[in-house]
């Protein structure tokens, strides 16, 4: 498979697609989608350890459940859903004709969901529980 | 016949029916994705192959958003229930109980210790479980959409493959997580 001169190391070529037409896309979408899962699971480990820390945040989270019994946890993952889709439209507009380098970008959303997982691990976050 | 409460109905939407499918529907979008390599399809071929994949991730997706949801906002309060708390004592409503009933919700049951070394259940298995799922919507949304947004053309960045790829195994150890600690402490403590 040889790759193009295009985007060295990204693009390689493949016959069976030349029938189809297809127009090259830009990278910007992608890039806004993959950064806003990482962002939705940071958001939600930050709060699950700021549940633990502050208890006026965990007061707070738990008055988001709308009277549903769920506690913080509805707090803490309307919140995450919120910035997963906040983000998704703000970032998705405005790289939605951008070319972009997608394995910064992949990395970075990684990198934000790996912490957001860490914060997520009980271990981790009961280590900041206070009474 | 085949009588179900409704939280019996709730627990199995939750965790058989939509877990169920979330799995079918990996099994084959990951050896979908894994396909979409140059040179192993036709053109035909891949046309048939995107239709499919797309709308499986779709219905992926759907599928993880559904079962976080009805697991939060429906089954977990039910789980999290204080109901033993008489007076200074937080599981009085506990003693001797054999399994969680009507003055002992399964939080409680779990936390009591009363039937042995449960609590880490909760403090482990239930803390984890009830955060990392909800990771699974959010990347296999994020799957979804650029196997839409790029659809055959994946076939000529396997780089993007390989870190789609990595993103929808991601959202389903994320679901591995939720499901497995979900069936063991429906199996410990069962929410009926």
């Amino acid at each position: 498979m040889d790759e193009t001169n295009a985007r060295p190391g990204v693009i390689v070529d493949a016959p069976e697609l030349d029938p189809l037409r297809l127009e090259d896309r830009v990278d910007g979408p992608a890039a806004a989608v993959m950064m806003s899962a990482g962002i939705g699971i940071f958001v939600l480990g930050l709060f699950t350890v700021l549940s633990e820390a502050s208890v006026a945040i965990h007061d707070f989270l738990g008055d988001l459940e709308f009277g549903r019994g769920v506690g913080p946890l509805a707090g803490k993952t309307l919140l995450a859903s919120a910035g997963f889709l906040a983000s998704w439209v703000v970032l998705g507009m405005t790289m939605r004709h951008k070319e972009v380098d997608l394995r910064r970008w992949f990395w970075i959303a990684f990198a934000l969901g790996a912490i957001g997982a860490v914060l997520m691990f009980p271990p981790v976050f009961q280590a900041f529980t206070v009474e | 016949m085949f009588e179900l409460s409704n939280r019996e109905f709730w627990t199995v939407v939750h965790g058989l029916v939509l877990g169920t499918i979330f799995l079918l529907l990996f099994g084959g979008g990951l050896a979908g994705l894994w396909s979409l390599r140059a040179g192993l399809l036709t053109t035909e071929g891949v046309q048939e192959r995107m239709r499919r994949l797309t709308v499986g991730m779709w219905a992926m997706a759907a599928t993880a958003w559904a079962t976080v949801i009805t697991g939060t906002w429906i089954v977990y309060p039910w789980y999290r229930a204080e109901l033993s708390v008489v007076g200074d004592e937080d599981f009085a409503g506990c003693a001797g109980a054999i399994l969680p009933n009507a003055t002992c919700s399964p939080r409680d049951f779990l936390k009591s210790d009363v039937t042995g070394d449960t609590a880490s259940w909760h403090n482990f298995g239930m803390e984890w479980k009830e955060h990392i799922a909800w990771a699974a919507p959010f990347l296999v949304t994020a799957v979804a959409f650029i196997v839409t947004y790029y659809g055959p053309r994946i076939i000529k960045r396997p780089w993007l493959r390989t870190a789609t790829i990595v993103m929808l195994v991601g959202g389903f150890g994320a679901a591995v997580i939720g499901g497995l600690y979900g069936a063991f402490l429906n199996k410990i403590a069962p929410i009926a």
